[in-house]
């Protein structure tokens, strides 16, 4: 009941803000969709850690440790972001940069991308679970471009042709997997339910079963941002509206790496060997290291915290890849902070952008003294990102390293040093945005930077305390991924 | 040897995919880069619904019919208005070396038998023989859409490259469930809608559907 009500809300959300998206309620109507939607993710959060993981209408939808918290997570972050968007868009429509019309296309994408990536989470078929993150494509193609400057066409074409490339590979992936299971489970749906495959992994043919996870990486891999397929990444996240920036660093990324890690558990049960961890380990350390040297060149803050988030999405492969009851806790756990405290700087920078009226970092001077909230919510979330104690990316990304330390020593030189430059780079920058002179105005509507201190807190205390029911919940998770 | 008449039915329908793939490759008219999509998606409709005669698949009927309703009818019709409401309808793609082109495609095709012929091995179809095909043919799409510069021909090769993957769908299992391949079709064309608002949004933006202009964002 509970799965339907989390599908439906933002469906008919996404229906009714395609409706009535030009009227001037539509803001507060998309985050009240928003709220229930995390409402309703709240009830079947419950209801999974009280009675364990269900599966619903013939099987087709499946609901365990591991997606349930990403689907509250999604919904949560989803609803914040709604918030943030709320006055953001008030003053992008102020600035004259969107119409009315714009606005209504902006309101019922965001609801039908919640929907699509609520989707992924929950479907138990593994061929729609392709279907779903292709949408979640197209549902945010028309939202990267919403601008409507050549940057930004630019950026949304180069997303759409790029993603649509790798989901194909991801989609062959997919029709190899059929091919394997078919043999053991018989024609039919039943045999891409994951559920199903789970139980008979181990007789899977392991030839085929490789063959489809190199697939499956390079495709959903292409949308988790992983190099050298990341290009459209900063592009997207860098010309597209800041709450969109949010929920694809956020949400999206986290989607399309919860869909590797589900092929990467049926090829392990298959294979028996460390395979699919060890390509995962690969494209993982890769994207972390190279993403960390583009992150120094940059001069626009988005495409800067963009290129950290593809260091931090090959932080959280290689921690998948790795394996082992630490590695992955920390990968989930890590999952989580990124999220949150992503999409936190992003809601920053977009105030920030607004302000100072550019995107470049040498536009964006003395946050601090014309809007405090703002320079302390990017200091903040900056110091948290970049793995400072007590916050809890610190948390993840030490269980990580040390785990790296005892079973990969090898990759330690590669993880510290890029870590290292991505510290260098990014706090340097951030200083001098949140510091130094300034001859800025204040923004005619007041910023929403609540979203921003509550994410921030959640993981302050993420870093500082993880209570044991969510202690145990991110155990079942890891369990179930092994 | 004898092969049974559908088989050989089969077989040359995917040597036809594979010729219309090259076809495409080398194909400078919009417009026939349309039809030819049409006719791709024609012969592929035609050997599914022979192959669901053959095994008695009988949901390879229904996807051998989404197949003509949506690529033969539905998409190339979006196509041609599209072209015409841009008035590109008669526009020619100036490309170089399309031998060079072809010769690389060439080698792509070896590469896709090489690829396919242990998973062909295991398949216990009918069809096995053509996944080779249906490789190439995704592999030779790729091709394509790395190769035009224009916004029209690379959708059409994107388009081409679904079609290569359905049809490996269909040689390597009969064809994926039904309810995954409403999912698909329904992409498909949601996708094709937004991409006609897109070439709207690039002409106004860019003056010309030439994605040579778009080289601003790069990393220097």
């Amino acid at each position: 009941m509970e799965i339907f009500l989390v599908l439906l809300i933002p469906l008919l959300g996404g229906l009714m803000l395609a409706a009535f998206g030009t009227r001037s309620y539509a803001p507060e109507l998309n985050s009240a969709m928003s709220f229930c939607t995390f409402a309703a993710a709240v009830a079947l959060t419950v209801r999974v850690i009280s009675s364990g993981s269900f599966s619903v209408w013939d099987e087709q939808f499946f609901v365990d440790a591991f997606n349930v918290f990403l689907v509250a997570l999604t919904a949560f972050v989803g609803f914040t972001t709604s918030l943030f968007s709320r006055p953001y868009m008030r003053i992008e429509q102020h600035h004259g940069k969107l119409t009315v019309n714009m606005l209504r296309l902006y309101y019922s994408m965001y609801q039908l991308f919640s929907f699509t990536m609520l989707l992924a989470l929950l479907t138990n078929n593994m061929g729609i679970l392709w279907v779903a993150m292709e949408a979640a494509t197209l549902t945010t193609v028309l939202l990267v471009s919403l601008y409507r400057t050549p940057a930004s066409i630019e950026a949304a074409w180069k997303y759409f042709i790029l993603c649509g490339v790798g989901l194909a590979q991801a989609l062959f992936g997919t029709i190899l997997l059929y091919f394997a299971a078919e043999k053991i489970l018989g024609a039919g749906g039943n045999a891409l339910l994951w559920t199903h495959l789970n139980e008979v992994k181990a007789q899977l043919e392991p030839t085929v079963l490789s063959l489809s996870f190199v697939f499956l990486l390079v495709g959903y891999g292409t949308k988790v941002g992983l190099a050298p397929l990341h290009n459209w990444l900063p592009d997207a996240h860098a010309e597209g509206p800041t709450p969109v920036s949010a929920v694809l660093s956020g949400l999206l990324l986290n989607v399309a790496l919860y869909a590797v890690v589900r092929s990467k558990v049926l090829v392990d049960g298959a294979l028996g060997s460390h395979f699919a961890g060890n390509f995962m380990m690969g494209f993982g350390l890769l994207s972390v290291v190279m993403a960390a040297f583009f992150l120094s060149r940059q001069k626009d803050v988005k495409r800067m915290f963009a290129y950290s988030s593809i260091e931090h999405m090959g932080l959280m492969t290689f921690a998948f890849g790795m394996g082992g009851p630490v590695a992955t806790f920390a990968g989930l756990l890590h999952m989580t902070v990124h999220s949150l405290t992503k999409s936190a700087i992003f809601f920053a920078v977009g105030h920030a952008a607004q302000k100072s009226g550019t995107q470049l970092m040498e536009g964006i001077r003395g946050l601090i003294k014309t809007n405090p909230t703002i320079g302390w919510g990017l200091a903040l979330g900056a110091l948290a990102i970049l793995g400072m104690p007590p916050f809890g990316v610190f948390t993840s990304e030490f269980m990580i390293l040390t785990t790296a330390m005892h079973s990969y020593p090898w990759t330690m030189p590669f993880l510290l040093i890029a870590l290292g430059v991505a510290f260098a780079s990014i706090f340097g920058r951030v200083q001098l945005m949140v510091f130094g002179e300034t001859s800025g105005v204040r923004l005619p509507h007041p910023p929403a930077l609540i979203p921003v201190f509550v994410h921030l807190g959640l993981v302050l205390l993420l870093g500082l305390y993880i209570p044991p029911y969510l202690a145990a919940w991110y155990r079942q998770a890891t369990a179930l991924i092994g | 040897m004898n092969i049974p008449f559908t088989a050989q039915l089969i077989n040359m329908c995917a040597a036809l995919l594979l010729l219309i793939a090259f076809a495409m490759l080398s194909q400078r008219r919009i417009l026939s880069l349309i039809n030819l999509f049409a006719l791709q998606g024609l012969i592929l409709s035609f050997s599914t619904a022979v192959v669901a005669y053959t095994t008695s698949q009988h949901h390879l009927y229904t996807s051998a019919a989404l197949t003509l309703l949506l690529k033969v009818i539905v998409l190339p019709l979006i196509l041609h208005r599209l072209i015409r409401k841009l008035n590109i309808k008669w526009d020619v793609e100036t490309m170089f070396n399309i031998p060079t082109i072809m010769l690389i495609g060439l080698a792509l095709v070896v590469f896709a038998f090489n690829l396919a012929a242990p998973i062909s091995q295991m398949a216990g179809t009918v069809t096995k023989s053509t996944l080779g095909i249906a490789m190439a043919s995704v592999l030779l799409s790729f091709l394509m859409m790395i190769t035009r510069s224009k916004a029209v021909p690379q959708v059409v090769g994107f388009l081409a490259m679904e079609n290569g993957l359905f049809f490996a769908a269909t040689s390597a299992t009969y064809g994926m469930p039904l309810v995954v391949e409403l999912g698909i079709a329904l992409d498909v064309l949601v996708g094709m809608f937004i991409l006609g608002i897109f070439f709207f949004q690039i002409r106004v933006a860019f003056d010309s559907l030439d994605l040579k202009h778009m080289e601003k964002l790069k990393e220097d």
